[in-house]
C-alpha cells in the first residue's frame, strides 16, 4: 500500500510542478500577482509530495519489502540497516528519486527564503525550476518507476553491491547530488534573468549563496567519492579520470568559474552575459553527467542492461533544458551590457584569467571524456584517454591558475598594483622554491611533477596566509586592533582564504601521492615479511572472521620500522552473502606524512597469500585540504550579507573590504 | 560578429546532441572493441594438439581454405551456450572450425568436448594463453574468420548465437568466398 | 552521477585490485620496466584500469606476456607496437599523436588560444569605452565617509 501511495505522490508532485511551471510564468508576464504568488505554495507542496515518495521508498528498503522490484534487486534482509537505507539511492530508480527530491528541496528553499526577491524574478525562477522537475518526474514515471512491484514477491533480495557497502559511499551520492542538482537553482535564476532582461549586482548577490551552497556540497561529494575509491577499491588510487568521475568534475570546474565571475558582476557590473552562460552551463554539465552515466552511451554494456528509451528520454530532456535557454541566451545576451572601465591588471582582470583557465580546463576534461565516443562515431577508431593525456594538458593549465590564485587577492578592484603584490609575495616565492628544491633532492631524476606541484602548492599556501595576515595586519602591536580588524573582516573573506588554503593543501597532497607512491607485491606465508620504504610488513596470521552479512579472511600484519612495531594492520578479503565476487577491504595506517596501505588477495593454495602494500606520501592532505575547502564554503555562506533581507536592489553598493 | 559569438554555445550543444543521438543507436555496443587484426594476416599458430596423441596444431596446414578459429575454455559458460551453433557453422556453411582451448587444463578441455561433443576440425591447447593474445582476444569465447589466403576477415567477440550466425558470420563468409 | 553506477556496471569486470602474483623477473631493472609498462597498458575488459592494476584474466596474461617479451630483449616500443597491432590504440592509456588524435591533443591548447584572444579583445574594447558613472546617493555618500574615517583610524 505504501509504495502505491509513494507512486501516487509522484503523480501529484507532477501536477504541482505543472501548475508551478505555468501560472507564475504567465502571471509574471502579465503582471497578475496572485498567479505569481502561487509559485510558493506549489513549490512547497511539490517538495512535500516528492519527500513523501522518497520516504515511502526508504521505508520499503528499511523493511525489506521485496515486493518492490528495486528492493529485491538491491537489498537483502541480513544487510546492516545503514546499507539498507543507502540502498535507496544505490540504484538507478532510487537515485533518480533522490535527484528530484533535491531539485524540489532547492525550489522549496527559494520559495521560503526568497522573500526579498523581486516577485517577478522569484515567480519565474520557481517556474523554471518546476519545468526541470516536470522533465525528471516524467522520466521517472514513464521509464523508471521506483515503485514497480514484483508478484509474487521473492522471499529474499539480491543484496546491495558489496562495493557500495561502505560508509563513504552511503553518503557520497546525496552529497554529490546536493551539489550537482543545487546548481539547478542557479540555472533557474539565470534563465529567469534572461527572460527579465536584467542582470545586475543585486542579481549576482541573490544567486551567490545558492551557488556557494551547491559548490560546497559538490566539493564534499567529489572528495567523498575519491576517499571511498581510495579505501574501498583496494588499489591505492584516488582519482582515475574515469568518465563518471569527470562527469562530476566538469560541473565543479565551471561552477568554480561561476562563483568567481559572479563576483565581478556584483562588484564591477561586468561579465554579465558570461556569468549567465556559466550558470546555464554548470547545470548543463550536471545534466550531461546524468546522461552519460544513465544512458549507457559510454559505460560498458556488459553488466548494465540498458533500456534504450531511457537514453533517448534523457537526451531529449538535455536538449530541451539546455537548448532552450541557450537559444534565449543567443537572442538576449547581446543586450546585456556592462558598464565601467576594465583594466587587465586588477582584481577583475585576475578573475577573468581565472575564468579563462577554469573554462579551458573544463573544455579539456570534456574533450578527453567524449573523444573516444566521438572518434568511434566518426571513424570507428578506438582510443583511450587516460592519466597521461590529462597530465600533459590539464596540469599545465592548473599550474598558472594556482600561481595566479595567490596574486589575485592582493589586487584591488579597478586598478591593481601587481608589482606591490609580487613584492609582498617574496616570502611565498622563497618557500615555494625551497619546497621544489627539496622535491628535486628527494627524487633525483624523477619527473617534473613533484617540484612543480610542490612549488605551486606551497606558493599558494604561503601566499594565502600572507594575504590574510596583511588583511588583519597581524603584526600590529595592538592585539585589540588586530581583534577588531578580525571581527570586521567579512566572513566571505575568511571563506575565500580558507578555500584557497584548503586547495593549496590538497594540491600538495595530490603531488606527493602522485609522485612518490611506491608499492610492493609478493606471496607471503604467515611468518614471512615484505618491506617497502624502510617499513617491514610481517604477515602474522590469516584467520576467518564473521561480519554481519559477510565472511572474511582477515590478515594480521605487524608493521615495524627500524625494529620498532608501529602499527597492526588487518586487511580483509570479504565474501558477501549473495554476490559471487569477493571484495577487498584495505587496511590503512594514516599519518600526516604518509599512508601505509595493505591489501590481501587470493591464497595460492600452498599456504601463502598474495599481499600488496603501498606507501603513499601525503595522501591524507588531499582529504584534509578538501575539508578545509568545504569549511571555507560554509564560512563564506554564513556571511551576514547573504542572509535574508540583506540584499536590496538599490542598496547593493556596500562594498566588502576585500 | 558579436551576435555569432552568442550563438556559439547553442551550436556546440547542437553538434554534441547530434553525436549523442547517433551514439544511442541500440545496435551500437559501446564496449565492443573492434579487432585491429581484421584485414591482416592471422597470427601464426603452433600449439600442442588437444586430443591425446594428436599432432600439433598449425594454421598453415589450412592454407587455401576458409576456416573459423574459435577460442574456448571449459570454465566458460557462454562457450557451452555457443556449442551447438559451432556445429551448425560447419554443417550449414561448410566452414571447418578450429578450436583453441584458451588458458585451460587440456584434461578439462577434453572432458568438456567429451561431454558436449566435438564440433572442431582440429584442436589445440593454448595453456599459457599467448596465442589468444596474439589474436587480440579480450576473453572467451571469440571466433575469427580466416580466409583462403590466411587473412582475418571477421571477428566475433562473445558466443556464436543464431542471430550472430545469420546476420554477422553468414554475410562475412559470403564476402570471403567471393 | 555517482560513481556507484559505474561500479554496478563494471563490478564483475575486474574492478578488483590486481592481486594475482606472477613470476617476477630476476633482474630488478627489467622487472621495474615491466611494471612501468604494464601501468601504461589498458586492461581491455575493464573501466579505466591498467593491466598492472587489474585482476582480470586477460590483464594477468598481458602482464606475463610483457615480462616474457622484456626478458626476451624486446624494447618497450616493440611491445607497445605488438599490442596496438592486436588491440588498436585502445590499449594505450597515453593516446599516440597521430591523425585520429590531432583534435584531442591540440584541442585544449586551441581552446586556450582562442579564448585567450577573446579575453585580450575584450580588455582592449573595455579599455576604450568611456567610463559611465552615476552620482552616489545619500546613503552611499555616508558609507564612503564612514569608510574614510575608519581608514584614518586604522592608519
Amino acid at each position: 500500500m505504501i509504495p502505491e501511495l509513494g507512486h501516487y505522490a509522484l503523480v501529484l508532485a507532477l501536477v504541482m510542478a505543472l501548475a508551478q511551471a505555468s501560472l507564475p510564468m504567465i502571471g509574471a508576464a502579465r503582471g497578475i500577482r496572485p498567479w505569481m504568488q502561487l509559485a510558493k505554495p506549489a513549490a512547497l507542496a511539490q517538495f512535500a509530495f516528492v519527500a513523501f515518495a522518497f520516504l515511502a521508498l526508504m521505508n520499503a528498503f528499511a523493511t525489506s519489502d521485496f515486493s518492490v522490484a528495486i528492493v529485491t534487486q538491491h537489498s537483502h534482509s541480513q544487510q546492516p540497516l545503514i546499507y539498507k537505507l543507502s540502498g535507496t539511492w544505490g540504484n538507478h530508480e532510487g537515485s533518480l528519486l533522490l535527484w528530484v527530491l533535491i531539485l524540489t528541496i532547492f525550489g522549496g528553499l527559494v520559495a521560503l527564503f526568497g522573500e526579498n526577491l523581486p516577485p517577478r524574478l522569484k515567480a519565474r525562477t520557481l517556474a523554471i525550476q518546476a519545468m526541470i522537475s516536470i522533465g525528471f518526474l516524467l522520466f521517472m514515471l514513464l521509464t523508471s518507476n521506483p515503485f514497480a512491484r514484483l508478484d509474487p514477491a521473492p522471499l529474499e533480495g539480491e543484496e546491495l553491491n558489496p562495493l557500495l557497502q561502505d560508509p563513504g559511499l552511503a553518503m557520497h551520492p546525496p552529497m554529490l547530488y546536493l551539489g550537482y542538482v543545487g546548481f539547478s537553482i542557479v540555472f533557474s535564476f539565470a534563465v529567469a534573468a534572461l527572460i527579465d532582461g536584467k542582470v545586475d549586482a543585486a542579481w549576482a548577490r541573490w544567486v551567490r549563496p545558492w551557488c556557494l551552497l551547491s559548490w560546497t556540497f559538490l566539493t564534499g561529494g567529489i572528495v567523498l567519492g575519491s576517499w571511498w575509491a581510495y579505501n574501498e577499491l583496494g588499489w591505492g588510487g584516488w582519482w582515475f579520470w574515469d568518465p563518471v568521475e569527470n562527469a562530476s568534475f566538469m560541473p565543479w570546474l565551471i561552477g568554480t568559474a561561476l562563483l568567481h565571475s559572479a563576483l565581478v558582476v556584483e562588484k564591477r557590473d561586468a561579465l554579465k552575459s558570461w556569468t549567465i552562460l556559466l550558470s546555464i552551463l554548470t547545470f548543463g554539465f550536471s545534466l550531461l553527467g546524468t546522461f552519460l552515466v544513465r544512458s549507457g552511451i559510454i559505460t560498458s554494456v556488459h553488466a548494465f542492461a540498458q533500456d534504450p528509451t531511457r537514453g533517448v528520454f534523457i537526451l531529449a530532456l538535455l536538449t530541451i533544458a539546455i537548448g532552450a535557454p541557450l537559444t534565449l541566451y543567443a537572442l538576449r545576451a547581446p543586450t546585456l551590457r556592462g558598464g565601467g572601465l576594465f583594466a587587465p591588471l586588477s582584481r577583475e582582470g585576475a578573475l577573468v584569467m581565472n575564468n579563462l583557465l577554469l573554462a579551458t580546463m573544463a573544455a579539456t576534461v570534456l574533450l578527453g571524456t567524449l573523444y573516444p565516443l566521438l572518434l568511434d562515431l566518426t571513424t570507428g577508431g578506438t582510443v583511450s584517454v587516460g592519466m597521461p593525456f590529462y597530465a600533459a594538458t590539464f596540469i599545465p593549465l592548473a599550474l598558472p591558475l594556482l600561481l595566479l590564485m595567490a596574486i589575485g587577492p592582493f589586487l584591488g578592484w579597478k586598478r591593481g598594483d601587481v608589482k606591490g603584490a609580487l613584492q609582498r609575495l617574496i616570502a611565498a616565492a622563497i618557500a615555494a622554491l625551497g619546497a621544489a628544491i627539496i622535491a628535486i633532492w628527494m627524487k633525483t631524476g624523477g619527473s617534473l611533477l613533484a617540484p612543480l606541484g610542490l612549488f605551486a602548492g606551497v606558493w599558494l599556501l604561503v601566499g594565502t596566509a600572507i594575504e590574510f595576515m596583511e588583511r588583519v595586519r597581524l603584526f600590529d602591536r595592538s592585539a585589540a586592533r588586530i581583534l577588531t580588524r578580525m571581527r570586521h573582516t567579512p566572513r566571505a573573506a575568511y571563506g575565500m582564504s580558507l578555500a584557497h588554503f584548503g586547495l593549496a593543501i590538497a594540491v600538495i597532497g595530490m603531488t606527493g601521492a602522485a609522485a612518490w607512491k611506491t608499492e610492493n607485491i609478493k606471496v607471503l606465508r604467515p611468518g614471512e615479511s615484505l618491506s617497502l620504504q624502510g617499513y617491514e610488513f610481517k604477515l602474522d596470521k590469516v584467520g576467518g572472521v564473521r561480519g554481519e552479512n559477510y565472511l572474511a579472511d582477515q590478515a594480521h600484519f605487524i608493521v615495524s620500522s627500524g625494529g620498532n612495531v608501529i602499527a597492526n594492520l588487518y586487511p580483509e578479503r570479504r565474501q558477501y552473502l549473495v554476490q559471487p565476487m569477493p571484495t577487498t577491504e584495505a587496511a590503512i595506517r594514516s599519518t600526516p606524512l604518509a599512508d601505509l596501505y595493505a591489501v590481501i588477495g587470493e591464497p595460492d593454495g600452498k599456504g601463502g597469500w598474495t599481499v600488496r602494500i603501498y606507501h603513499e606520501p601525503l595522501v591524507s592532505w588531499i582529504w584534509f585540504g578538501a575539508l578545509i575547502m568545504v569549511a571555507g564554503g560554509l564560512t563564506s555562506l554564513s556571511d551576514r550579507r547573504y542572509r535574508v533581507g540583506a540584499p536590496v536592489r538599490a542598496g547593493a553598493t556596500q562594498t566588502a573590504k576585500a | 560578429m558579436r551576435r555569432l559569438l552568442f550563438l556559439l554555445p547553442i551550436l556546440i550543444v547542437a553538434a554534441l546532441v547530434a553525436a549523442f543521438w547517433r551514439g544511442l543507436d541500440p545496435a551500437r555496443d559501446p564496449s565492443a572493441l573492434p579487432s585491429a587484426l581484421v584485414g591482416k594476416a592471422a597470427p601464426a599458430v603452433d600449439l600442442p594438439g588437444l586430443a591425446e596423441g594428436a599432432p600439433r596444431l598449425n594454421l598453415a596446414a589450412f592454407k587455401g581454405k576458409l576456416i573459423a578459429v574459435n577460442f574456448f575454455a571449459s570454465w566458460c559458460l557462454p562457450c557451452r551456450a555457443e556449442h551447438p551453433f559451432l556445429k551448425q557453422l560447419t554443417a550449414e556453411f561448410g566452414v571447418p572450425v578450429i578450436g583453441i582451448a584458451w588458458k585451460d587444463k587440456p584434461a578439462a578441455s577434453r572432458a568438456f568436448l567429451a561431454e558436449l561433443g566435438d564440433p572442431y576440425a582440429a584442436t589445440g591447447a593454448d595453456e599459457n594463453g599467448r596465442t589468444g593474445i596474439d589474436f587480440g582476444i579480450t576473453g572467451v569465447p571469440e571466433t575469427f574468420l580466416v580466409d583462403q589466403n590466411g587473412i582475418v576477415r571477421y571477428r566475433l567477440a562473445g558466443p556464436v548465437t543464431p542471430d550472430g550466425l545469420q546476420n554477422a558470420l553468414a554475410p562475412a563468409i559470403t564476402e570471403a568466398r567471393k | 552521477m555517482s560513481r556507484a553506477f559505474v561500479m554496478l556496471a563494471v563490478l564483475w569486470l575486474g574492478m578488483m585490485p590486481a592481486l594475482a602474483q606472477e613470476a617476477q623477473l630476476s633482474d630488478p631493472t627489467l622487472e621495474q620496466r615491466a611494471r612501468d609498462l604494464s601501468r601504461e597498458i589498458r586492461c581491455v575488459v575493464c573501466q579505466s584500469q591498467s593491466v598492472a592494476d587489474s585482476d582480470a584474466d586477460i590483464a594477468r596474461e598481458m602482464r606475463t606476456m610483457i615480462r616474457e617479451q622484456i626478458a626476451a630483449g624486446k624494447s618497450d616500443a616493440d611491445i607497445r607496437d605488438y599490442l596496438v597491432a592486436r588491440y588498436g590504440d585502445f590499449v594505450l592509456f597515453d593516446p599516440p599523436f597521430k591523425a585520429s588524435t590531432y583534435a584531442l591533443w591540440i584541442g585544449p591548447f586551441a581552446v586556450l588560444v582562442i579564448a585567450g584572444t577573446g579575453v585580450v579583445l575584450y580588455f582592449r574594447r573595455r579599455a576604450q569605452e568611456p567610463v559611465r558613472t552615476r552620482a552616489l546617493n545619500a546613503e552611499e555618500q555616508d558609507r564612503v565617509a564612514q569608510l574614510l574615517r575608519e581608514k584614518e583610524d586604522g592608519a
